[in-house]
């Protein structure tokens, strides 16, 4: 086995997207996401890449958005206001089907909010958070590995799909260290970039663009991103199960609020609890299957999250008609994130 | 077995360092090991925190609400996180900067080791926190001395690795205040 590293968070999303190939990286600061352009602007030289802190996020996305239409593997980071910003150019990309990386390390709103962790992006990143009816791959790590991982994931479905992929993290995942194994990049067949600009010299034009104005050209244009979208919902769900095979209560959340939860599930295992943990790894596509299978047989499900209700909607669409559907959240700020012991009372509660 | 641990005190007092170590002696003993820093608005001489999950197995929650153990290097520090720790549990106070005698808790251990005036003899009193790391070490068991000696490699920049042995001597000099008690 290669040898650990004791690895930041977000040190860990740089060095899988690097592995990943990326060689481009365009940001702008902002609390808690600055580890990720601070080891960018010292590693990317070294690699020959792009490092750039532009004059603003705006400026910042559609480097990237540049850089994407020459195929290039292209990413960005920020914070829940940044990414507000940015929103403009994701839909722009979406619908110019232009892979990318976008990283949300997120933070506590509405507004300026503040720095703690917060999941109250949950909507902007999965019901698209830009105008036009779009999708995103989401991807909620909830370890270091699985942010270096992920990373590596995010640029290849980026890439298969045609599509600008988020990683959506907050300040637990960010700044925690933990062991890091660093592994090569798993081989995946990719398709070939024939849409990506370059100079056309005898070769045939190519546009990329998101505006169309020909009778049905729009129309068309988004069934065709719908039938993508569908085709992520049926090959690319991914979830973590953790011991609820036998659970009589369900205890589900993603990122840092599923990670705090899997103690407070063991704890309740260790009283003789039957209770298990549904962890959803894509928040889109949205591991609906997984809730269905289990609420078959387990009736209840307990949604914890660091914000007032919004993964619970997507879980209640995804349950058997009978399960109950419980919810527990503390929208963040300093001193609001829950515990453990604290979740431990709300599986109590209800089981 | 699992050991979940505060560690805080001011910044400045080295508190992030000290967590860092404990992560990477944790590491060499093929551990797993979760180190999660408080993250706030906190500056030099504003408050430090940290959170540290040690195991054998899963780490689970990085976020702990009632740790077994926490090390406390200022009165700050004491008043706000003693009462969070865990009925039965170790409450290892740097008796130079702390008065514990207003506490009420009588369902905990304390132990009392005057850190400044140790790192104070050793030279350097910017050691407070290596002397916090070997006591915590010496009583808990979490990691060997040999484990924390070894991860200052690790945990320090290589400019920075003349003052191994002195950092090791106020490892040392921690755990020896717990052989004594």
């Amino acid at each position: 086995m290669a040898k650990r590293l004791l690895v930041r968070g977000n040190e860990a999303i740089c060095r899988g997207a690097i592995e990943a190939g990326c060689r481009f990286y365009f940001g702008y600061p902002i609390t808690p996401q600055n580890d990720i352009p601070e080891y960018m602007s010292r590693e990317m030289p070294k690699l020959n890449g792009v490092f750039i802190q532009a004059e603003s996020e705006i400026a910042s996305v559609n480097m990237v958005m540049g850089a994407a239409a020459t195929g290039a593997r292209a990413m960005t980071s920020s914070s829940s206001p940044g990414i507000s910003l940015k929103m403009e150019a994701i839909s722009y990309m979406a619908g110019m089907e232009l892979p990318c990386l976008i990283v949300n390390i997120s933070r506590s709103g509405p507004g300026l909010g503040g720095i703690d962790a917060s999941q109250g992006d949950y909507f902007q990143a999965v019901k698209g958070g830009g105008h036009g009816g779009y999708h995103i791959i989401v991807l909620a790590p909830a370890s270091i590995q699985e942010m270096y991982d992920l990373a590596m994931l995010a640029f290849d479905l980026a890439e298969i799909y045609r599509t600008p992929v988020m990683i959506l993290g907050d300040s637990v995942v960010g700044q925690m260290k933990e062991p890091l194994v660093p592994h090569p990049r798993p081989h995946r067949e990719l398709p070939a970039k024939d849409w990506a600009l370059r100079g056309k010299g005898d070769g045939e034009q190519r546009f990329i663009k998101s505006l169309y104005l020909g009778d049905g050209e729009l129309e068309a244009h988004n069934w065709k991103l719908d039938a993508k979208y569908r085709e992520m919902k049926a090959r690319e769900t991914r979830w973590e199960d953790f011991q609820t095979s036998d659970a009589d209560l369900i205890v589900t959340g993603f990122g840092s609020a599923a990670r705090i939860a899997k103690t407070a599930v063991m704890m309740a295992r260790e009283e003789g609890l039957k209770v298990g943990l549904l962890r959803p790894v894509t928040l889109f596509p949205f591991p609906s299957a997984a809730f269905a299978e289990r609420t078959a047989r387990c009736k209840k499900v307990l949604d914890v999250e660091l914000n007032t209700g919004q993964m619970v909607e997507d879980v209640r669409l995804s349950v058997a008609r009978d399960a109950e559907v419980y919810f527990y959240g503390r929208p963040s700020g300093t001193g609001s994130l829950p515990t453990p012991e604290e979740i431990l009372g709300q599986i109590k509660k209800y089981y | 077995m699992r050991h979940d641990m505060y560690m805080a005190g001011f910044g400045g007092q080295g508190v992030l360092l000290a967590g860092t170590l404990l992560s990477h002696a944790a590491m060499i003993e093929d551990r797993n090991v979760s180190f999660m820093p408080s993250y706030g608005v906190e500056k030099r001489g504003g408050a430090a925190m940290c959170t540290v999950v040690i195991s054998d197995g899963d780490v689970g929650s990085p976020v702990i609400g009632n740790p077994s153990v926490g090390v406390l290097l200022n009165q700050t520090a004491f008043d706000k996180y003693c009462p969070r720790i865990r009925s039965g549990g170790i409450c290892i106070v740097n008796a130079s900067l702390v008065d514990i005698s207003t506490c009420p808790r009588k369902d905990i251990e304390f132990v009392s080791i005057p850190m400044n005036a140790i790192a104070m003899d050793l030279g350097d009193s910017r050691m407070v926190n290596m002397v916090a790391v070997g006591a915590y070490a010496a009583r808990t068991g979490a990691v060997s001395l040999a484990a924390l000696a070894e991860a200052l490699k690790d945990t320090l920049p290589e400019r920075n690795h003349k003052y191994i042995p002195d950092n090791v001597k106020a490892l040392e000099a921690g755990a020896e205040q717990i052989r004594r008690n």
